[in-house]
């Protein structure tokens, strides 16, 4: 690791001040950027904590919608009352993140800023139509992932929160990648009136909804509206762990999986 | 059996320092004034380094020194050897080119140290590596073991076809008579996969030099310190013998990935002599991957000769092992000796004859990994006589009945003689544990789950206790394979054990003491195991290929039998009495027929006083010491059967139940024994189901870190039903067999075997990823559509 400064402000306003000038990152839980830092293939002047400012942290069910801070970890996430009983399928999800190391530090904020085309939040936030609530504006999910690694976010803005708007059914089907345990494939399911979403993580490089399947889901909600849709192989990754064939395969396999968990 | 003695599973001792953090690991050493070491590594696989320009380098701050491999060479700093010497089936010896310890001329892999940059801190010395400016003339680059024999690109001068040796080993032509006779013949294309041994502490070293004495001091992640100070000064010109000192204190797993003398160690001890102050370097994982010897990685054509009933005739193999760039030190006989010895398996096969060529590829050295050798040819054995069993429809048990070795000594015909065992009874035993006869309806009460069961079996063999050092010097072995011991009576009676032994996870401190407890009934509190130090232990060969409990322990035996019979002449002495009438029970010796008696600590206290006894005849004191070179090898053997699970949709395996029935002869402490053996089918469920290693084309590591190298995790596993059964070993005194690598080896033929049942024996390579479960799920499913 190359040496750096460290602030650990009290406000979003400072946090923003802070990381406006030159090379400085936002840490979060740093169980992405940190690693990265160590094998030294990312060197910021400064690192700018968040973990001092309260207004990021916490879960709150206002209304039908629910509000997380971008600072909540994994662990809070998968073990709170209100999620577990308002959005099960959220917490399951952040249960199923990494393993409890990972979990006690990772947090929702620096896994969506970060946008890694295998992760998990991603397809919840696509799958239930979130909002994204950041110092400068709210952006919808569905135009907030916009490629491999990146999103709509500009230098230095901040994300405070998710508004996650409660589906009336929800599950999350994750197929781990055996070694890394992040999402070989995950598929978030969702149905909120007329609104139905499915949403596919780790198969591209960014994740994805399929409209194929949302408009068959909306003639029935049932698995077997989905066995005979395929996604095509041919824009999905193919690494050492899986082929773009066996990905294209288990999106049928895991989406008819988590319509089933619903 | 006294509470501590041999067979009590009584908790190890080791254990409350290692979990509570107390452990002193090479990397906890830290000596005043030491600098630190950071190695630049050849980012390509095949690659002549024209210069190294240290300028700039020299320039950031904390940077105390650079150094090539061109200040070895000055030094006469000899490369790394090969220790094993085998010749090829023509006669010619083979071709084993040494490996500099910092590149000098060619990097042959990615990895591959050219230079170290001593620093101030650790920072300071990997921000000199990044600042060197290497100047490389890239050359292609060979990584497929199938390909570099006949391939333009050469690695080495002396070796031609990038061919270390083309050897064999058993009778070609009986072989192949019995072949013609044959009614079946069973063939199969296997592929051992390459594996990352993955201790889970790095490899450190820490070196230093002491100008006052002359003597360098190494402390280094070794499983045989003695034998790397013998390397590092008869080959590699370290430093004369007797002015080195080699310290391996606590080591965090080796899995035979830490037998082996390392660049970095050497280079951090010559450094510290160069610039006057200890040296230390510590591998990041990373590093690991790329520079820790990697295992197995074969490609093998077997064959299996039967009769119509179902009788083993013969069997025949060709195997291609990768050895990587360069001859790593027991690198030639782990793919020969260690291999092609055991294809025997458990059966009675009147013919084998195998073929091995062992090549040169742009990777890591490939050496020992748990098993060594066993593994592979378990494999081999074990997943041709399951499908010869399916080919002829017998059932796999009955077959392999019908074919065990029954009467013992049984020589076989690739050298080696088995002494004892009993396969039919693991197997029964295996059988009942798991209710065989059950399996049929577990697997349709499976497919009503919509999943697929399927049963395996492996009846493994291995050659342990490594070995009669006149044997394997006759097969080209550089060193004798005995072990010693000391035993060291204190004048209170407790007592210091030193052995040549070296403990890296085994629980030696724990058995050890456990046998002293049980041959001197004291308790094992009053022992202490001493190891590890070439200063303290005069010398030892170190621990691999379970043969610390049966010759390590036989040395200590042997040296206990000393100790016993001085002890029994001082305390004749004390009880006035005939030594011959002198007996030694629970601790006490006493006079036959009388009640007159004395302790071991007072007979000890006498030894030293040396009051009572005339020094004339008796020397004071109460230490003795013994050297034991092993008869045989011993043969650990046993029963493995795993049941497996597949989801047909995902092609997710799950290995759902599993019973090991092993015979490692007497067992010293059935707990620590479950658990070696929990964590050799940890390893081998690993190689079966998720571990390779992968390179791509131009030489690169794909897998170099845990996000894609797949380590095998607690909940890949059941909870395994782990039992034994006993034949004595009779080439050692306490009847031990060794049972450190048996899981290892045992495990990837029975998983692969539950595959290919519930897939309807479709042939399937290791790892059987979920990828390659569902590929294969879905030819089965084409062909039975046809
Ligand atoms: C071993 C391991 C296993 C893992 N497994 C999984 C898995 O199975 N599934 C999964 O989804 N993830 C997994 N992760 C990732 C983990 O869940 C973290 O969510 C992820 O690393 C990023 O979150 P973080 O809080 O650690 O962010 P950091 O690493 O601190 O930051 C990541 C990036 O986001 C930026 N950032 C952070 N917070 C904000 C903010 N509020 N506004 C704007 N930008 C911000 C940072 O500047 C940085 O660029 C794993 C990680 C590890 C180390």
């Amino acid at each position: 690791m190359y040496e750096f400064a460290y602030h650990r402000p009290n406000s979003v306003r400072k946090a923003a001040s802070l990381t406006a000038s030159g090379e400085a990152k936002l840490l979060a839980g740093g169980q992405t950027l940190l690693p990265t830092m160590k094998q030294r293939l990312a060197a910021p002047d400064a690192l700018v904590d968040l973990a001092g400012i309260e207004v990021l942290q916490g879960i709150e069910l206002k209304g039908r919608t629910l509000h997380i801070g971008a600072m909540t970890r994994h662990a809070d996430v998968a073990s709170n009352a209100t999620v577990r009983e308002a959005l099960p399928a959220l917490a399951s999800l952040a249960g199923g993140i990494g393993d409890p190391h990972v979990r006690a530090m990772g947090t929702l904020g620096g896994s969506i800023a970060n946008n890694d085309p295998a992760a998990d939040y991603p397809a919840a936030c696509l799958g239930l139509g979130a909002t994204i609530v950041t110092n400068k504006r709210r952006i919808a999910a569905d135009d907030f992932f916009t490629g491999m690694f990146e999103t709509a976010l500009e230098d230095g803005e901040i994300i405070t929160k998710v508004l996650f708007p409660l589906p009336r059914r929800a599950a999350y089907a994750k197929f781990d990648n055996p070694a890394s345990r992040y999402a070989l494939v995950g598929v978030f399911v969702s149905k909120r009136g007329r609104d139905i979403r499915v949403a596919v993580t780790g198969a591209g490089p960014c994740v994805f909804r399929v409209p194929a399947m949302e408009e068959a889901l909306g003639r029935r909600f049932s698995p077997k509206s989905l066995e005979d849709i395929s996604v095509d192989a041919g824009d999905l990754n193919s690494d050492i762990h899986a082929s773009a064939e066996y990905r294209a395969h288990l999106v049928g396999v895991m989406a008819r999986r988590a319509v089933l968990a619903t | 059996m006294s509470k501590t003695g041999i067979g009590a599973p009584v908790r190890r001792l080791e254990d409350h320092r290692f979990i509570t953090g107390a452990g002193n690991y090479t990397d906890d050493v830290n000596i005043a004034g030491q600098a630190y070491a950071a190695f630049a590594r050849s980012e390509h696989a095949h690659a002549s380094v024209r210069k190294v320009d240290a300028s700039k380098a020299m320039k950031v701050a904390g940077v105390v020194a650079v150094f090539t491999g061109a200040d070895l060479e000055k030094d006469a700093i000899g490369p790394l050897p090969a220790g094993w010497m085998i010749h090829s089936k023509d006669g010619s010896p083979m071709n084993a080119p040494g490996h500099p310890c910092l590149v000098q001329g060619k990097a042959r892999y990615v990895g591959d140290p050219i230079a170290v940059v001593i620093g101030e801190t650790q920072a300071a010395a990997r921000a000199g590596a990044e600042a060197l400016e290497i100047d490389y003339d890239v050359h292609e680059a060979v990584t497929d073991m199938m390909k570099t024999a006949s391939s333009p690109i050469q690695l080495h001068d002396g070796a031609p076809k990038n061919t270390c040796y083309e050897w064999e080993l058993g009778d070609k032509a009986a072989t192949a008579a019995a072949f013609k006779q044959a009614k079946h013949v069973t063939k199969l294309q296997i592929i051992n996969n390459r594996l990352v041994p993955n201790a889970m502490e790095p490899r450190s070293a820490v070196g230093d030099y002491d100008s006052g004495t002359g003597v360098s001091t190494v402390y280094t992640t070794s499983q045989n310190p003695h034998v790397a100070r013998l390397v590092m000064s008869a080959f590699l010109n370290v430093a004369p013998e007797h002015k080195l000192r080699v310290i391996a204190p606590d080591v965090g797993g080796g899995f035979g990935s830490k037998i082996y003398v390392y660049p970095e160690e050497v280079v951090c001890t010559w450094a510290a002599k160069k610039v006057g102050r200890a040296v230390k370097w510590t591998a990041e994982r990373t590093e690991s991957f790329i520079t820790d010897a990697h295992g197995r990685d074969h490609v093998t054509t077997a064959e299996l000769a039967t009769d119509e009933r179902g009788k083993i005739l013969a069997l025949r193999v060709h195997t291609t092992a990768n050895l990587g760039a360069y001859p790593s030190l027991f690198a030639t006989c782990v793919p020969t000796y260690l291999y092609a010895t055991l294809l025997s398996g458990q059966y009675d096969i009147p013919a084998i004859y195998a073929e091995v060529d062992a090549v040169y590829t742009n990777t890591v050295p490939v050496d020992a990994y748990r098993g060594a050798g066993r593994p592979e040819a378990t494999f081999v054995v074990e997943r041709l006589v399951e499908v010869c069993a399916r080919e002829l429809g017998i059932d796999p048990a009955t077959f392999r009945k019908r074919n065990f070795v029954k009467k013992f000594p049984h020589q076989t015909p690739v050298i080696m003689m088995y002494d004892a065992g009993d396969y039919a009874a693991s197997l029964n035993k295996a059988c009942d544990i798991i209710d065989y006869k059950g399996f049929g309806k577990r697997k349709r009460e499976a497919a009503r789950r919509g999943k697929l069961r399927g049963i395996g079996f492996s009846t493994y063999i291995e050659a342990c206790g490594i070995a009669p050092s006149a044997a394997v010097g006759s097969l080209g072995a550089g060193v004798g394979l005995w072990e010693s011991a000391e035993v060291r009576v204190n004048p209170t009676g407790n007592v210091e054990i030193l052995t040549g032994s070296h403990s890296h996870g085994q629980g030696h401190e724990t058995t050890f003491a456990q046998l002293v407890s049980e041959r001197l009934g004291i308790g094992i509190d009053q022992v202490s195991i001493v190891h590890g130090d070439t200063d303290k232990v005069q010398f030892g060969m170190g621990t691999y290929g379970s043969r610390s409990g049966a010759v390590g322990m036989t040395a200590i035996s042997k040296a206990l039998d000393k100790v016993e019979a001085k002890a029994k002449k001082i305390a004749s002495h004390l009880l006035e009495a005939a030594e011959a009438d002198i007996e030694f029970k629970d601790g006490a010796f006493s006079v036959s027929g009388t009640d007159k008696k004395v302790t071991f600590p007072e007979v000890a206290l006498n030894a030293y006083v040396a009051h009572k006894f005339p020094s004339s005849e008796i020397e004071p004191g109460l230490k003795e010491g013994a050297f034991h070179d092993p008869a045989n090898f011993t043969f650990p053997a046993g029963c493995h059967i795993c049941e497996i699970e597949i989801d047909p949709e995902t092609g997710v395996s799950e290995v759902v139940n599993w019973v090991a029935v092993d015979d490692f002869g007497i067992v010293i402490n059935p707990m620590i024994v479950e658990g070696q053996v929990h964590g050799g089918i940890a390893q081998g469920v690993g190689q079966a189901l998720l571990e390779r290693a992968v390179y791509d084309d131009s030489g690169q590591l794909v897998t170099a870190s845990y996000m894609d190298y797949c380590m095998p995790r607690a909940d890949n596993l059941p909870s395994f039903k782990v039992d034994t059964t006993v034949t004595p070993c009779p080439s050692n005194p306490l009847g031990i067999k060794g049972c450190g690598e048996a899981g290892a080896i045992a495990a990837p033929p029975a998983v692969i075997n539950a595959i290919t049942d519930a897939l309807g024996h479709e042939n399937i390579s290791m790892p059987a990823t979920p990828q390659a479960v569902w590929q294969a799920v879905r030819k089965g499913m084409a062909k039975a559509a046809e």
